[in-house]
């Protein structure tokens, strides 16, 4: 017998029936296609956009993200320099290859040295998209794809994540609703990878004191471009 | 690792005699239950979220059979390939066979317990492949070559200068002059080492917190950023998990993703929360090529449909450990397998038998904290109170312990008996102890005033009061 059959058939055995079948197979069944959500804390839902994006904000900070918020994608080519400097940065960085960061007018930094693609080792600084962000603990949401290599997230010493504020989000389950709308639908259409950061690396692991910079980004910072209209910030 | 949990007594008086383990133990012990006090007090649904985390998992582990199925459906349609084991040994092979396919020197790893109890580094270096491990903690004792004692921070037992000294032991071809007293440099010393490691290696290794039925996903909880870079640099990453990781759906994995981080360090979420679906796409610039699960049951199977089959909602945050008096004072080592503290009490016998850890359960006071701060509500004394019920029955006790016991029942079952013998006891030691109101020796008591002293009672009993008091009301 295989250890796969094995393995199922001690499973029922201790559950004391056979494999499911009809009518209890169909309501396990349901209940994954309904996939329903269970209780979400009001913390982030009960709020209004304008006020989730601040909470978003506090929470992120919370963890150590540092987060400039700018009027326009405009600004985002001047934020990325002020930034490099004040934290005595090079003024390169890689780029996620992703059209919505190619639209931003980077020449009008001509001393900013932008390259594109994954990571390489000697990248000391990225710069990607995000999905959503979750206003609950302050998290980013990234997904893998084509333009948005996974390795941008995790090897540079810096990660700057470019945001839109109406992409923040109250919870985990908006980010999966966001996922499950992508074209194609069901499972198959899930990227590869779904990176939740909630802050830069860090450990805990030498005599229980946090630091920052354990095998991932040190630094993560957020440019929040305020794109929600005045009208949805009552 | 060969389990050393017969020696348990001796494990744990080592354990109470080493004073690097006090310090460590002391700063564990009120860290993290202050820091999960805090986040269980920021979030008023907390109670509700333990009560759906308990029912979701209870609802998975009794259509376990469905899920698994659904689960490698799943995986397969993006890709990847399932691989069932048995045991521990057919998991071993599983992975060694995958590692051997695609000629692999170097394997990084990311923390993964299932991984310790298989212990599978031993089997990869025995064949020729180094494993490297990269979380911190895990790497640190690795250069020890000693097991975790944490299930989250396997370090824990250690002070900043015993990982400076493995660390300069290690990277003798390091500037001996340097200075590496203080976390900081020892963090930028591992971070330096291990990057070379990460971009060098061929298999990446970790384990999930969860596998998701609904998507064929597998999920990582990490902090530090290595579980990542492990998965993501070299051509093929193997997931290696127990069958109980399974939850049905997305929304499942995030109700019980709001237990885990809080449950185990207090956070309100790791830092790299990370869902794995298969190899690299067409079209991707990064990614494994080849996305393998291993699917561990060791045990598991059978513990359902029996008393032990709640243990199988665990989540493995570690509060149950961060929050017992035996745990804090004894340090994991003396468990002397790969599950310490309370939740090892309960798993340990269940995965290696009875015989060889029945006895663990006998080192609780039955405070009943650890099912207090559950995220699943294990009840975790309950469970042990059944081991040590089997280890009584199967006569794995001393007989004198046995004997006293029997006796100890004998005379319960007769209450006026009891009574009157007590009673007899409480006057004799109250007449012997009343100078100096307390005894350093005691026959049949040694246990006791070996290590304090024993209270001379006040020379009645509690039930001989209690009926004088009813009687001179009436």
């Amino acid at each position: 017998m295989s250890a796969r059959d094995d393995i199922l058939g001690r499973i029922r055995n201790g559950l004391g029936r056979g494999a499911l079948t009809g009518d209890a197979a169909g309501k396990v069944a349901a209940r994954v296609a309904e996939h329903r959500r269970n209780l979400i804390p009001a913390r982030a839902t009960s709020l209004e956009q304008a006020a989730r994006i601040d909470f978003f904000v506090a929470m992120a900070e919370v963890v150590q993200t540092t987060v400039a918020r700018v009027s326009s994608a405009i600004d985002i080519p001047n934020e990325v320099a002020r930034y490099l400097a004040a934290e005595n940065l090079p003024a390169e960085l890689r780029m996620a290859p992703d059209a919505s960061l190619d639209a931003i007018p980077w020449s009008e930094r001509p001393l900013l040295n932008v390259r594109l693609g994954k990571a390489e080792p000697g990248d000391a600084v990225s710069l990607t998209p995000c999905l959503a962000a979750i206003a609950e603990t302050g998290t980013l949401m990234l997904v893998s794809g084509e333009a948005t290599p996974t390795t941008l997230n995790f090897l540079p010493d810096t990660h700057i994540v470019v945001l839109r504020a109406h992409q923040v989000v109250a919870s985990y389950e908006d980010g999966w609703d966001l996922l499950r709308q992508r074209p194609g639908g069901g499972p198959q259409a899930l990227p590869r990878v779904v990176n939740f950061i909630t802050g830069p690396s860090r450990t805990g692991d030498i005599e229980q004191k946090i630091e920052l910079g354990a095998h991932g980004p040190r630094r993560l910072h957020v440019i929040m471009v305020d794109d929600v209209a005045a009208d949805e910030r009552k | 690792m060969d389990p050393t949990s017969r020696a348990f007594i001796e494990n744990a008086h080592a354990g109470l005699a080493n004073p690097v383990l006090r310090r460590a133990l002391g700063i564990a012990g009120t860290g993290f239950p202050a820091r999960r006090a805090e986040a269980v007090a920021r979030l008023p649904e907390f109670e509700a979220l333990r009560d759906e985390g308990k029912a979701i998992k209870d609802h998975t582990i009794a259509h376990l059979d469905y899920y698994l199925e659904l689960y490698e459906k799943n995986v397969t349609a993006a890709g990847g390939v399932v691989h069932w084991a048995r045991d521990a040994a057919e998991a071993r092979a599983a992975v060694l066979d995958i590692c051997r396919s695609v000629d692999a020197r170097i394997v990084t790893k990311g923390k993964s317990m299932v991984a310790e109890e298989i212990a599978l580094n031993d089997h990869l270096e025995r064949n020729g492949i180094t494993p490297v491990e990269t979380d911190l903690g895990e790497y640190i004792i690795q250069l020890r070559r000693e097991p975790p004692s944490h299930i989250i921070a396997p370090a824990i037992h250690l002070m900043k200068e015993q990982v400076e000294e493995a660390f300069r032991a290690a990277h003798a071809d390091l500037d001996p002059a340097r200075i590496i007293a203080e976390a900081p440099q020892l963090c930028a010393e591992a971070r330096a080492i291990l990057r070379p490691q990460f971009l060098a290696a061929d298999v990446g290794i970790t384990g999930a917190n969860f596998l998701i039925a609904e998507t064929g996903s597998s999920i990582i909880v990490t902090n530090e950023g290595n579980g990542d870079l492990t998965q993501t640099l070299p051509k093929v990453h193997i997931v290696i998990a127990s069958l109980e990781k399974i939850v049905p759906t997305l929304e499942d994995a995030a109700t019980l993703l709001r237990l885990l981080a809080r449950s185990a360090t207090g956070q309100e979420f790791s830092s790299y929360t990370t869902m794995s679906t298969g190899p690299r796409r067409p079209g991707d610039l990064d990614g494994p090529e080849q996305y393998h699960v291993v699917l561990v049951d060791n045990g598991r199977s059978a513990m359902i449909g029996g008393e032990f089959q709640e243990m199988l909602r665990c989540l493995r945050c570690a509060a149950c450990l961060n929050h017992c008096p035996v745990y804090t004072a004894i340090g994991g080592h003396a468990y002397g397998w790969v599950y310490p503290g309370p939740m090892g009490a309960v798993l340990t016998p269940a995965l290696i038998g009875v015989a060889e850890a029945g006895h663990l359960a006998n080192a609780s006071s039955f405070c009943g904290r650890c099912e207090s701060v559950c995220p699943v509500k294990i009840p975790l004394p309950n469970m042990m109170r059944h081991w040590r019920e089997r280890q009584f029955t199967q006569r794995q006790v001393a007989p004198t312990y046995r004997g006293g016991l029997e006796l100890w029942t004998w005379v319960a079952r007769r209450p006026e008996l009891y009574h009157a013998l007590v009673e007899i006891k409480a006057r004799l030691l109250g007449w012997l102890g009343k100078s100096r109101g307390r005894f350093r020796a005691l026959p049949l008591a040694g246990g006791w005033t070996q290590v304090r002293d024993m209270p001379a009672p006040e020379g009645r009993s509690f039930h001989a009061l209690w009926a004088e008091r009813q009687r001179a009301k009436r």
